[in-house]
């Protein structure tokens, strides 16, 4: 768990950078695929999101040239990658760092959100319930991306473990040590 | 005795997240309209509520369950439900605030322990004594409205346990007897589990305020460099002739950490940490300092400094009427 003092680190300046021209058709295909197979694995998540299913989500990275339409989709994510600020009835936004610490639970998302390190806009109800279901499904995209490229697991979980060190932003669930 | 701290827990996870991070007791509420934080996304079924409680067993903590909200006419059988699920789960005690939800859970499930929720409003001790006497009653949660030698009072004429909240959301009304969500979205926490229900809540940031919306009404708006509003009516900024102000209260949340010593000479079983609705994030940095404090005073050693403010709803904080000085 995070220290109370929330420092937010910007994205990598390389990555803003590409992404303004990386193709955005294959990236969200691949992203639907990765986002199906975390779905697929934690089905209490799906569960939590009870009536805000089939949401449009809008996640917007302000510090990336980029925003990511998502719809659970009732258990089979679609991810749609866009240039600008993405269209949906329930938006997330805040750097790169805030909404993976966020879903990784390295960060409260009430202390982003007061002290307007994450602005909400929209369906407020859905972008709850998202939040509460993502914090209970004690997620791990780092693993979850390792996990998903078979006999690589070891050297993405690597490479991943430096790129979070040297960029700051929370890639995988913090280890929880037991206090009592 | 080291005081026991009471700490909240939303989901399963957050549940988990208190364990390990050293509650004594966890209260958490089934997924409907019987406990008063019946938001989306939040709280347990009953299979997740049957592992919660036997994952705090496991770890030597006790799970109390919220069923304090006040039952609907015709609906009784929900509530009189989730009292006999959370019984089966092997809860340590289930938190009611009717007077009629406590007389049935008395009647029927006599060997069922019952704490009195803050949503009763309790604040004396004849009624404390009273709710003891006709229901055996063993923990009462104050309600935030008392300065610590009104508790002390009320603990010298019962022998109730009692239970203040020190950290949280702060409500300086008579809980259970608050309806201004009402009146801007017909939902209130007494009846539907929901204060400012999400459904009704919207901001809206155009670059240079920030507008927070309930029901459609602007109960406040803040610039670019000020930290975001609260959802709640209580806590709105609104205009009266030439005066602009926060009418209710300001908002601000509870944090009593540095009262505790005091709290315990008051003669206080359990502090109450605020915030089910919070993440797991929260949960284990908040438990895990109080856990610290009360360890600290048990032993005699000092109380550790407090750096808890960033947590806090609207990051500020106040001690609440325990302190009383009005402006």
């Amino acid at each position: 768990m995070s220290d109370p003092q929330i420092s937010i680190p910007t994205a990598p300046r390389v990555l803003a950078s590409a992404l303004k021209y990386v193709p955005l058709a294959p990236l969200s295909l691949i992203l639907s695929s990765y986002a199906c197979r975390v779905a697929k694995n934690h089905p209490s998540m799906m569960r939590r999101l009870g009536e805000h299913n089939k949401t449009d989500f809008v996640l917007d990275p302000t510090d990336l040239p980029i925003s990511i339409e998502m719809n659970p989709n009732r258990g089979y994510p679609r991810i749609t990658v866009v240039r600008g600020n993405g269209q949906g009835t329930a938006r997330i936004a805040g750097p790169l760092a805030a909404l993976m610490g966020l879903v990784h639970g390295a960060f409260d998302g009430d202390a982003l959100f007061f002290s307007r390190d994450l602005v909400i806009e929209g369906d407020t109800a859905a972008t709850l319930a998202l939040r509460n279901a993502i914090d209970d499904a004690e997620l791990d995209l780092g693993e979850e991306m390792a996990g998903a490229t078979g006999p690589f697991a070891r050297q993405i979980s690597k490479l991943l473990t430096f790129v979070e060190r040297k960029s700051g932003v929370p890639l995988t669930r913090p280890q929880e040590v037991d206090t009592w | 005795m080291v005081m026991e701290i009471v700490c909240p827990a939303g989901t399963p996870a957050a549940l988990r997240a208190a364990v390990k991070a050293g509650a004594h007791t966890v209260y958490c509420g089934f997924n409907n309209e019987t406990n008063a934080r019946n938001f989306p996304g939040l709280n347990f079924d009953r299979e997740e509520m049957i592992e919660g409680v036997a994952f705090a067993k496991a770890h030597g903590s006790k799970v109390l369950v919220a069923i304090n909200t006040f039952p609907r006419a015709g609906a009784e059988h929900i509530w009189h439900e989730a009292v006999a699920d959370a019984q089966a789960a092997g809860a340590h005690a289930v938190i009611l605030a009717d007077v009629g939800l406590l007389a049935y859970a008395a009647k029927n499930h006599p060997n069922l322990r019952l704490h009195l929720s803050v949503q009763a409003a309790a604040a004396n001790a004849d009624v404390i004594n009273m709710y003891a006497r006709d229901f055996g009653v063993k923990r009462v949660v104050l309600p935030r409205v008392l300065s610590v030698p009104e508790i002390a009072a009320i603990n010298a004429e019962t022998e109730v346990e009692t239970e203040v909240f020190v950290f949280g959301g702060l409500c300086v009304m008579a809980e259970g007897r608050c309806s201004l969500s009402s009146y801007a979205t017909g939902l209130s926490p007494n009846m539907n589990g929901v204060c400012s229900p999400a459904s009704h809540v919207e901001y809206e940031d155009d670059g240079e305020t920030l507008d927070a919306r309930l029901g459609g009404y602007t109960i406040h708006r803040v610039g670019k460099d000020e930290g975001a509003p609260y959802p709640t009516l209580c806590k709105g900024c609104f205009k009266a002739g030439e005066a602009t102000g926060h009418l209710f209260e300001d908002p601000v949340s509870l944090n009593a950490e540095q009262l505790i010593p005091q709290l315990e000479k008051a003669g206080v079983t359990a502090l109450k940490i605020e915030g089910r609705q919070r993440s797991r994030s929260y949960v284990a940095q908040v438990v895990r300092n109080f856990r610290r404090a009360v360890d600290a005073l048990d032993a005699g050693q000092p109380m550790p400094e407090g750096f808890l403010a960033s947590l806090s709803e609207g990051q500020a904080t106040t001690t609440g009427a325990y302190k009383k000085t009005w402006r």
